[in-house]
């Protein structure tokens, strides 16, 4: 039998660790992108965009992220679609992501007071113009530490992803786990891993979250 | 033709019917003070005027421009219209310049140089031309309110709705406010106000409208309507017996 030195084990997750990093980044752009036009949809004066929003969120809020992806690898499949793994992954992450999103973006513009919406309509704004000038850089301060926070969870949901045959950290563990026999050894690793990416972001978010807070001013 | 034509507009909360039936024509350059208890429709009127409330019947026009509900139509009468809101609603991540700035370069698309000269002109017109480069939070009640002012001015409107711009406010703020307002009357600005002041609608004003429960309960001059009360509702506002 071969053996494998605790440094060949590390070496092999790190490998994998880069897609973690990789499909997280993915996840979190284009949900930020597509959490976005949530946004907009949710807080539009159409109810018809309104109510498609809602429905979406609820939709994503409530299954199960395994579920998605389940449904976003098999279910394409059943219509005669091949969906490789990866891209599976990536747009289950994207929508779920992109509905959490959506929803703590709008708590945050609902945060703005009336009167600022009054004030800009009042200059001849359009709807638009509102949200970026007025709305949305008053938004955005007190949107960071929410999601920030929130990325930790995408960080730690494509462990997910495994389960569809994406070889991320977690199923790197699992596949060293059978080549090494030394699950406590490989899955510590795994979860050191998770933790010194998860980490950092939880604390920046404590400290953004401070830092906005004690000053109190808006600019 | 007046400049603010204001024909038998109604607005109604669900089944509750807050304004009903209101008819005001407002020349150029008057000065109209709004007056009446809390609930009677005063600053509902003055919301409609802009279409930051909808009316449920009736019509608004202002100079020409006709109140309709679509953003075009809106625009192009709220370009006619500035407001002015009892809790100043600056921006707050904006310094004063940049909050009478933005509606210059955003709207009408004026180049950033030529808006900050019209920015350090209104401010000045208003007493803060220093106070430039500070935040909201950096300014009294009374400043803000008069970036506020600054901010609808260098918009250019023909005419100005004030919703108790002085009721936030401290009273020992409430006069470099108004002496503010005063000044625009005695240029000739169209106003409407909703107020408390009534010693300052006696003073400025050129008409004064009582509203009560949702109507134009007694209109006048204000030597007129505040020294013959003719009704007992308007009586009994101003306290005299």
């Amino acid at each position: 039998m071969i053996e494998f030195s605790t440094w060949d084990i590390l070496r092999n997750l790190l490998l994998a660790t880069r897609w973690t990093i990789l499909l997280s980044l993915v996840s979190f752009v284009g949900g930020g992108a597509v959490g976005l036009l949530l946004l907009f949809l949710r807080i539009s004066k159409r109810k018809a965009a309104r109510a498609f929003a809602k429905y979406y969120i609820e939709l994503f809020q409530g299954t199960p992220l395994l579920m998605q992806l389940f449904l976003a690898f098999f279910g394409l499949g059943l219509f005669g679609v091949d969906v490789p793994a990866w891209l599976a992954a990536g747009m289950a992450l994207v929508l779920w992501t992109a509905s959490f999103l959506a929803e703590i973006w709008r708590g945050c513009v609902e945060s703005i007071a009336r009167g600022q919406w009054e004030a800009s309509a009042s200059l001849g704004m359009g709807r638009l113009q509102q949200m970026r000038y007025v709305i949305l850089p008053q938004a955005l301060k007190i949107a960071v530490p929410p999601t920030v926070g929130f990325s930790v969870q995408v960080v730690k949901g494509t462990a997910l992803t495994s389960i569809i045959g994406f070889v991320e950290l977690s199923k790197a563990g699992t596949v060293v786990t059978n080549a090494t026999f030394q699950p406590f050894t490989v899955y510590g690793l795994v979860a050191l891993i998770y933790f010194a990416l998860c980490w950092p972001l939880s604390k920046s978010s404590q400290i953004l979250e401070r830092k906005l807070n004690v000053a109190h001013r808006n600019h | 033709m007046s400049l603010i034509e204001i024909t038998e507009i109604r607005k109604s909360y669900g089944t509750n019917e807050v304004l009903k039936g209101i008819n005001l024509d407002v020349e150029p350059g008057e000065v109209i003070a709004i007056i009446g208890k809390s609930g009677s429709g005063k600053s509902t009127l003055l919301r409609c005027i802009n279409g930051l409330e909808t009316i449920t019947q009736g019509s608004i026009s202002v100079a020409g421009a006709q109140l309709i509900d679509d953003e075009l139509h809106l625009k192009a009468l709220r370009l006619k219209v500035g407001m002015i809101f009892q809790q100043f609603n600056l921006f707050p991540h904006l310094t004063a310049g940049g909050n009478v700035m933005l509606s210059q370069t955003v709207v009408k698309k004026t180049a950033k140089a030529e808006a900050e000269a019209v920015a350090r002109k209104m401010l000045d017109r208003v007493g803060l031309g220093h106070k430039f480069d500070a935040y909201p939070d950096e300014l009294s009640g009374g400043q803000q309110q008069r970036v506020a002012i600054a901010r609808a001015l260098a918009m250019q409107p023909i005419a100005l709705l004030c919703d108790e711009i002085t009721s936030a406010l401290d009273p020992e703020l409430v006069a470099e406010v108004l002496a503010v307002v005063r000044e625009l009357a005695a240029e000739g600005m169209t106003l409407l106000m909703v107020t408390h002041e009534m010693r300052f609608a006696r003073d400025v004003c050129s008409r004064v409208v009582f509203m009560h429960q949702g109507r134009v309960h007694e209109i006048g001059p204000p030597e007129e309507v505040f020294a013959n009360p003719k009704t007992p509702e308007l009586q009994q506002f101003l306290g005299v017996h």
